[in-house]
């Protein structure tokens, strides 16, 4: 049933519908709605045979995760930015002990300068700790992503990040479906885990590898990571049959089919761009977009085959490699390095700057007009004479090309 | 609530806060979009069809009007008229019949009790716009605050709704 209800609460709600049996959780913005409700729900008998965790960190949340996970239970946690940095040195043992644990990130810019607003800073930095990554692009996505990121982890083995942009979706209030009990349990099966820690019938997991199997534990963990792009497919097909609505899955174009240009994005930036889209259409330029939901593992033969048609591809992200430039977009542009389309990369959004329909059809004039270069990155909403003055106060820059613009 | 009055229409609606240095007296900001389809984008909203501002020293020291066009509505929280506020010059653009200010804090502190003016803005944006019923502002401020306290608040909403749609109301005179 449709409710005008918060992002944040609608994603408590949907996630207690998933019955987690252990949530432990550290509070952080934009992610504390989320878990103070599922607090409450806990505390309240709403969530039954659920702990909830009141924990000192975010590494201990995970930890208190794993913990769970090992002995049978169904495990969630939630965080952001910093919150997120602080679990780095569980989340490869997540993965690495092949633990189905879901984890919502309202995603938050890292300091410093300490800033609480939303880019993807955060999980791109976690983005080869071999957690699946799926994006959503609306509040009605964060929703449905968490009931197809449990069938999805627990499927394949393999933890699931939902990426939900914070403030800007977590803290909406907008007319979302949160599927009801029965639809979820119809649709995630209770969690049948493929190995338990039990004193009855002891076993080891997470015992050291040396030299002689460490290569093969991750080309084995590789190859997983690759075929789990089959099962997000098809959880997202499953979903659309029981729930008749599009969630999910790999890739998502909207008007791409024929577009010469194409915009790429990750995330709620996604609806700007679609109604950029449709302005740009009403003047007779065929514009598309296309929305990567699923970043990791990279569903390049997706990307690639999205993308065939088009001539300019236009990457839009969030987030960037210090001292190198483009994540998403040289991911894209491997995806196309036999096609003939020529891919520009822009960074937009950083700390929660807005990125407008306005600023997306003022880029796609831009390349039009041929004012941006394609093999750089450009920062296209960045204050130009505020750069400009700092870094004329600067010692000269060393000859050479500048990496970015 | 304004998002949920408007999606007790049937009507699409987004709400949208922005989040900075929160603490009392700071200036805040929050979006909310109506529509009849569907709402895709999450970005500020620049070209306003209705600004409620809900503390008027904002008018001199924010620009809350910037974006604005002459059929722009713009509600105040205050009880005197908009001529005696010093803010003529701003609103002297704006067509007859769109600047309002309502006494919301002493409709607040009369019916509530305590100076929270968001209800009976929420009441006076129904009469001055037309755009939700005042039935569709009470159902929200009832699902929001149950019992006692949303009576309270659906009061102060009505009477401010009703001090619009009186005679004598406070337009600004363009």
């Amino acid at each position: 049933m449709l409710e005008q209800v918060e992002g944040s609460r609608a994603v408590a709600d949907v996630v207690a519908r998933c019955r987690p049996q252990v949530v432990a959780a550290y509070p952080i913005s934009p992610q504390t709605h989320i878990v103070e409700a599922l607090s409450d729900r806990v505390r309240a008998g709403d969530l039954q045979d659920c702990t909830y965790l009141m924990v000192e960190s975010e590494l201990g949340a995970l930890s208190a995760c794993i913990g769970a996970s090992v002995v049978g239970s169904r495990a969630y946690t939630a965080t952001a930015s910093q919150g997120l940095l602080y679990m780095a040195e569980a989340l490869p043992n997540v993965s690495g002990l092949g633990l189905p644990i879901v984890m919502t990130v309202a995603n938050r810019a890292i300091g410093a300068p300490i800033n609480i607003w939303n880019d993807h800073s955060d999980v791109m930095s976690q983005r080869d700790c071999g957690w699946i990554q799926l994006f959503a692009s609306s509040n009605q996505e964060a929703v449905d992503l968490h009931v197809q990121a449990f069938v999805i982890a627990e499927r394949t083995s393999i933890p699931v990040m939902v990426c939900m942009d914070g403030f800007v979706l977590t803290h909406a209030v907008e007319e979302i479906d949160v599927p009801d009990q029965q639809a979820v349990d119809s649709f995630l099966p209770p969690f049948v885990p493929r190995q338990v820690l039990d004193p009855d019938e002891p076993i080891t997991i997470g015992s050291m590898v040396g030299p002689d199997t460490f290569t093969e534990v991750k080309y084995l963990a590789a190859a997983d990571q690759l075929a789990a792009l089959e099962v997000i497919d098809e959880v997202a097909d499953d979903f659309r049959a029981s729930f008749a609505r599009e969630s999910g899955g790999l890739v998502r174009g909207y008007r791409s089919d024929d577009a010469a240009i194409v915009i790429v994005s990750l995330g709620s930036v996604h609806g700007s761009i679609c109604d950029a889209v449709d302005g740009l259409r009403s003047e007779g330029l065929a514009v598309g977009a296309l929305a990567v939901t699923c970043f990791r593992p990279w569903p390049e033969g997706q990307v690639t085959s999205a993308l065939a048609r088009a001539t300019t591809v236009i990457v839009v992200e969030k987030a960037f490699s210090m001292g190198s430039g483009s994540i998403v977009g040289n991911d894209v542009r491997l995806a196309l390095a036999d096609l003939g389309a020529t891919v520009f990369t822009a960074v937009a959004g950083l700390g929660g700057r807005p990125v407008t329909a306005d600023i997306i059809r003022r880029l796609v004039a831009d390349v039009r007009d041929g004012e941006l270069e394609a093999d750089v990155l450009h920062f296209i909403d960045v204050d130009r004479s505020v750069v400009a003055r700092e870094l004329a106060e600067r010692r000269p820059a060393r000859a050479g090309r500048e990496a970015i613009r | 609530m304004l998002s949920v009055a408007a999606f007790t229409e049937g009507r699409h609606a987004q709400a949208l806060p922005t989040f900075g240095s929160e603490r009392t007296g700071a200036p805040v900001t929050s979006f909310c979009r109506i529509d009849d389809v569907g709402i895709r984008a999450h970005e500020p909203i620049t070209s306003p069809d209705a600004v409620i501002i809900q503390d008027p020293t904002l008018l001199h020291v924010a620009p809350v009007l910037v974006g604005t066009s002459p059929d722009t509505y713009v509600l105040i929280n205050s009880s005197r008229p908009v001529e005696d506020l010093g803010v003529e010059p701003l609103v002297s653009d704006f067509r007859t019949g769109r600047v309002l200010t309502v006494p919301a804090t002493e409709l607040a502190r009369q019916h509530i009790g305590r100076p929270l003016p968001g209800a009976p803005l929420l009441g006076a944006f129904s009469a001055l716009t037309g755009l939700i019923s005042l039935e569709s502002v009470a159902t929200a401020i009832r699902q929001r605050f149950a019992g006692a306290l949303g009576e309270a608040n659906v009061a102060a909403a009505r009477a401010a709704y009703e001090s619009v749609v009186q005679p004598g109301t406070r337009f600004a005179d363009a």
